[in-house]
Parts: C-alpha cells; structure tokens; sequence
C-alpha cells in the first residue's frame, strides 16, 4: 500500500477555485462603504464576514484538501473554530454586561 | 500489506508506522492540530478587534481611512495567488514532477516576498506619520483620542501574520531544497502537503485581515 490513493486535484479544479477567489476579492472590495459608498446599515460588516467565510471555506476544502480529507482533519479544525466562538461568546457578555450596569467599560 | 517488508518504498518510513500511508495520515493530524493552535492565537486577536470595534466603531472607521485600500487589495489578490502555486506545488509533487513542482514552490516564495515588500513600504509610511501602536502613538491631528488602539490592533494582527508569512517563506524554500535533492516523490511528499497546510492558513487569516482592517467604516 502505498499513497497512490491520495486524491489529486486536478489543476483546472484548482485554477477554477482560485477565480472564484478571486471574484469574491472584488465583490469584497465593490460592497465596502470606504470604496463605493455602498451602505447596508448595520449589516457592513456582517456582509463582509460572509464574503471572508465563503472564501475561506473555498481554501479550506479545496486547497487545505478538507473536502477530500479524513474526517478528522476537518472536527480538529471546526473544533478550533467552536472554542473561538465560545472565548468571543463570553467575552461579548461580560463587556456589555458591564456596559450596561455601569455606564462604561 | 501490515509489515513494512513488503513496501517498494520503505527508506522514509519510521518503524512504528505500519506503512507510509499510515505515516502521512499521522503527519497530517499532527498539522492540523498545530493550525487549530493557530487559530486559537490569531482567534484571541480577532476577538479583541470585534469588542472594541463594536466600542469605538467611528475611530476604528478613522484608521482604516489611513490604510490604502489597494494596497491591501494587491496583497489579498498576491498571497491568494501564491496559495494557487503552493496547491500546484503540492500537485505535482503528487504526480512525481519534481522541477515542475519547483516552479510552481518558487512562484510561491516570490508571492511572499512581494506580499512582504507592500508590508514593509505600508509600515514605513505609518512610522513616517507617527502612526505607531499604543505609548508610541505620535500623530498629529487624529480626530479621537484613542486612536492609537487601532493601530495596535493593526500592528499586532498584521505583525504576527507577518512573522507567520516569513516562517512560511522559510519552509518553503526548504522544501525546495529538499525537492532538489530528490528527497521527494509521489509515494513520499509529507513535507511539501504540510508547509503548503500551513502556507494556506496564513492565506487564511489573510482573508479575514484584509476586510477587517482596510474596509471597516
């Protein structure tokens, strides 16, 4: 047995992949306020984040092989992702607790 | 097939694997728990940067208005293309074509290095203006107050993406020098699929970077 077995993408599907980066780079840059003047309110921001996580989704399951990976490799990776949610969870509630029982930070 | 006897190719395989395939399986669990460490170290940053940004959002939209937007928009577009090299690295090195896979690493190295040279003509011409982070914050004519928080942000957050790029470079050309020496071929590649791991999280974390701080506001 040896690697043989390894999936290999091909090129096309990498280039493929690497446009579509691309294009997201761009609609990234065309929907920032700075840039165009384009205002979705209070989702700006979330709008921007959308467009980050859908590209590095892409990264992730086709560069980092995620897609064509063990399984475990992706539950160590979301496993990362889960605990940083957790740390911004908590962090978010003791700050605007505190905001709000005293005024200030 | 469970003894390493039988294998064609047995030079590089440690004796407490059972085969190289089992060996590369490890390698690669091995990695990822190193960049779920990364995440969990740059995810502190990102964290501290959502808080106080949701705090101070007009001052954080004001040093975003001192970055140059394109620059950081050549930046994305150079290191995702370096990622694109590094995956094609990694492919054919997959296929056994060792000088194309050497292009393809040096294509990537040559990613980097511009991605550093834009890094270092940005952070020069910030400490040219005084806009430097926290006690050495000496700018002149900055609209609030505590606007040298944004730049310690930017300075820790790009900084430590920085020294990871560079880290990068180094174990690429490594990699490079150990493809020249022939140490690599389609059944025995682990070096090149984990540094290209580890390359594509810093294009990763570039990917959240460059909205968060070039385009807030």
């Amino acid at each position: 047995m040896n690697q043989s077995e390894h999936h290999i993408v091909p090129i096309k599907t990498y280039f493929k992949v690497f446009i579509s980066l691309l294009l997201l780079t761009l609609l990234t840059v065309v929907v920032a306020r700075p840039v165009s003047g384009f205002d979705a309110g209070i989702f700006n921001a979330f709008i921007a984040f959308a467009i980050a996580t859908l590209k590095a989704s892409l990264v992730l399951a086709f560069f980092m092989g995620l897609k064509y990976d063990k399984k475990q490799n992706l539950v160590i990776f979301l496993a990362g992702v889960f605990f940083v949610i957790i740390m911004f969870a908590f962090c978010i509630l003791d700050i605007y607790s505190r905001i709000q029982v005293t005024g200030s930070l | 097939m469970s003894t390493a006897n039988t294998h064609t190719h047995t030079s590089h395989l440690a004796h407490h694997f059972q085969n190289l395939e089992h060996q590369f399986a490890a390698a690669k669990l091995g990695i990822w728990l190193f960049l779920c460490t990364e995440i969990l170290m740059f995810g502190g940053l990102f964290v501290g940067y959502v808080i106080y940004h949701g705090i101070y959002q007009e001052m954080f939209a004001e040093g975003a208005k001192h970055l140059d937007w394109h620059l950081g928009a050549i930046n994305t577009v150079v290191l995702l293309l370096s990622s694109f090299t590094m995956a094609t690295g990694v492919h054919f090195a997959q296929k056994n074509e060792s000088s194309r896979s050497l292009l393809a690493l040096g294509a990537t190295v040559i990613c980097g290095l511009i991605f550093m040279i834009i890094k270092y003509f940005e952070y020069t011409h910030k400490f040219h203006l005084g806009l430097e982070p926290g006690r050495f914050f000496h700018f002149q004519g900055a609209e609030h107050s505590n606007l040298a928080l944004y730049f310690s942000f930017y300075f820790l957050m790009t900084g430590l993406h920085g020294v990871h790029v560079l880290v990068g470079l180094g174990l690429i050309i490594w990699v490079m020098f150990r493809t020249r020496c022939g140490d690599f071929d389609a059944n025995y590649y682990t070096a090149v699929e984990c540094v290209g791991l580890f390359w594509h999280l810093v294009d990763l974390i570039w990917i959240y970077l460059f909205p968060l701080l070039y385009l807030v506001g």
